[in-house]
């Protein structure tokens, strides 16, 4: 449904993203995962036809970016990253209005509005000016504006930013119901959020796709490391070396707690956990907890997109 | 054309929905009753000493032209207002748009940059069409009370609303280079006084120039209309400036979506 080959945007002299290339199937949901500045939103505005790419192509539905621009926009529904609102009209104009641009038809309209606005839940609203409206309801209604005209493709810039829990709980439904009809896109550097919702992750790093796969598979590909967490009694220099003695060993890392104790994180090769237990004992550490620690997606964003490696 | 209308719909109301529109309408209605009150104070009072002469001396008593020494006077005043006035409704077409980011839901949705600029354009226009309304009232008072021609007040307002629209085209180009108001409607209002005072140049120049400069004037074109003439030239300069105002919008918005 989506195909995006090599493309390169230049702000200037500013390379934004370089070479980013990824698919997206028809009916699936893909997370756009980055640190802030990593081009995320570049991309994005390039796939909405906002503007041209600097080298690369895209297709949209199977259509080009840029020869068949009003193609894409008329199968494209593109949630900015802050919402594009005229804060003076009502949420009911607003949506008439952007019903017209996007060319809804006339006897339509009125019934695309309303299933615009159930599925975001702004009904209470509907008459209300925008710029008056929290912030919360202000980027709902960004969002029945880019659900109007049932959109084939769905691109969303960060949509849960500045949503309180419970609505950032009710946004995920609503994306999560738009798989299959939809394609999706949504970008965001909250974690939980991409592992939830997306069936697949492209990790994008000052301008590069660094990793592309499913949650799940990521995490596995990360497995390569075993973590334990341990909470021990006695003293820090000796059990760091404890743990150094293990060649396998990659990263260990101590804390101190307020009742005396050590929480120690170690991360190896490979499962190590007998081994630490009896070389504990005969170095008579006081061996209080040990656990074994799944390694997160949040691991991977890091190990992935800080530049020195974790260990 | 639905996708033009929409953006002329939604600039219309957004219009008034700021207390702006309420603060321009007030200030344009004022200023220019002001300045009719002035004129036709000023022309009750020459009539009424040049009758009284004309008894003195028991001739006729002259025929005054309400056409000719109110109605065309009151034409360049509106001419002139309005010059003052159109770069606070030009201001906020584009500016607005950039300073909220709703460029995007533009550029991003299956509208063309023509139907936004005509769109846009079409509102100011209508907006000041509105504006004037108020001074027809004032009009209208001519013909209760005297007998004025009409065709010269009907080619006065053509004038006004061809010399409106030029003023609209130029003010919509500026405010394309800008998310600030404030700087748009400065702007605006120095490109359409420097077409104002360009024929002032005239008269100092001689040669190729002259003509030249004569032909930008603004008012040099405007004066026919104010005195019931409708010329095909001056109709002429006034939308090949429109139109260079509009494709210069045209090109600014899609040159500055390929810079960024
Ligand atoms: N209009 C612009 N002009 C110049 N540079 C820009 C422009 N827009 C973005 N950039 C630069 O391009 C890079 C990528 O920005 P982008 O907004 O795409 O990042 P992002 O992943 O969306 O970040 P965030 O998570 O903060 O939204 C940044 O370094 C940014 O400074
Ligand atoms: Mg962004």
């Amino acid at each position: 449904m989506i195909e995006v080959n090599d493309l390169t945007k230049y702000y200037g002299q500013k390379r934004a993203i370089s070479n980013v290339s990824f698919k997206v199937k028809k009916g699936e949901i893909l997370g756009m995962l980055g640190p802030n500045a990593a081009g995320k939103t570049t991309a994005m505005r390039i796939l909405t036809c906002y503007m041209p790419p600097t080298a690369g192509s895209a297709t949209v539905g199977g259509y080009d970016i840029f020869d068949q621009s009003m193609q894409v926009r008329r199968i494209t529904g593109y949630l900015p990253e802050n919402p594009p609102l005229y804060t003076e009209l009502t949420v009911k104009d607003y949506l008439m209005f952007v019903a017209k641009i996007k060319g809804v038809e006339k006897d339509k309209t009125k019934a695309e509005i309303d299933t615009v606005i159930e599925k975001a839940s702004i009904g209470e609203v509907r008459n209300r000016v925008i710029g008056k409206l929290s912030k919360g309801f202000k980027q709902r209604v960004g969002l029945a504006q880019c659900l109007l005209n049932n959109p084939q493709v769905v691109i969303l810039d960060e949509p849960t930013v500045g949503l309180d829990p419970k609505q950032i709980i009710e946004i995920r439904e609503l994306i999560k119901n738009l798989k299959g009809d939809h394609t999706v896109i949504l970008s965001s550097h909250i974690l939980p959020e991409v592992e939830q919702t997306c069936e697949r992750v492209v990790i994008i790093s000052e301008g590069e796709v660094v990793a592309e796969d499913t949650p799940e598979n990521l995490t596995a590909r990360m497995k390569g490391g075993e973590r334990v967490l341990l909470e021990l009694e006695g003293d820090e220099k000796q059990v760091k070396e404890v743990f150094r003695t293990f060649p396998d060993v990659t990263a260990v890392k101590v804390n101190k707690t307020a009742g005396g104790l050590l929480k120690v994180e170690v991360e190896s090769k490979k499962d190590l956990r007998k081994d630490y237990a009896q070389a504990l004992i005969v170095k008579k550490i006081g061996l209080l907890e040990m656990q074994s620690d799944k390694v997160t997606l949040e691991d991977i964003f890091l190990h992935l997109t800080t530049k020195e490696e974790a260990a | 054309m639905r996708k033009t209308l929409a953006i002329f719909e939604k600039e219309f109301k957004s219009f008034f929905y700021s207390p702006l529109a309420y603060v321009i309408i007030a200030i344009f209605t004022l200023i220019t009753g002001y300045l009719f009150y002035n004129l036709l104070s000023w022309f009750v009072e020459q009539s009424f000493m040049m009758t009284m002469q004309a008894q003195q001396y028991r001739q006729a008593p002259p025929k005054f032209n309400v056409n000719l020494h109110l109605i065309r006077g009151y034409f360049g005043t509106l001419a002139f207002i309005s010059l003052f006035i159109l770069p606070t409704i030009t201001m906020r077409l584009f500016a607005e748009e950039k300073k909220q980011g709703t460029l995007e839901l533009l550029y991003t949705t299956p509208i063309t940059e023509l139907q936004v600029v005509t769109g846009k354009y079409l509102a100011g226009l209508a907006l000041y069409i509105v504006l004037l309304i108020p001074t027809m009232f004032f009009m209208a008072l001519l013909f209760i009370y005297g007998d004025p021609e009409f065709l010269p007040v009907l080619s006065g307002y053509i004038g006004l609303i061809l010399l409106g629209s030029t003023f609209i085209a130029l003010g919509l180009f500026i405010s394309t280079l800008t998310e600030n108001q404030i700087i748009a409607a400065i702007g605006g209002f120095a490109l359409s006084l420097l077409l104002w005072i360009i024929g002032w140049g005239a008269t100092f120049t001689g040669g190729t120039l002259k003509p030249v400069l004569e032909y930008l004037s603004i008012l040099v074109h405007f004066e026919d209309f104010a005195q019931g003439v409708i010329d095909s030239t001056h109709v002429a300069y006034y939308l090949i400036f429109t139109i260079f105002g509009l494709y210069l919008s045209l090109k600014s918005i899609e040159s500055v979506k390929w810079r960024t």
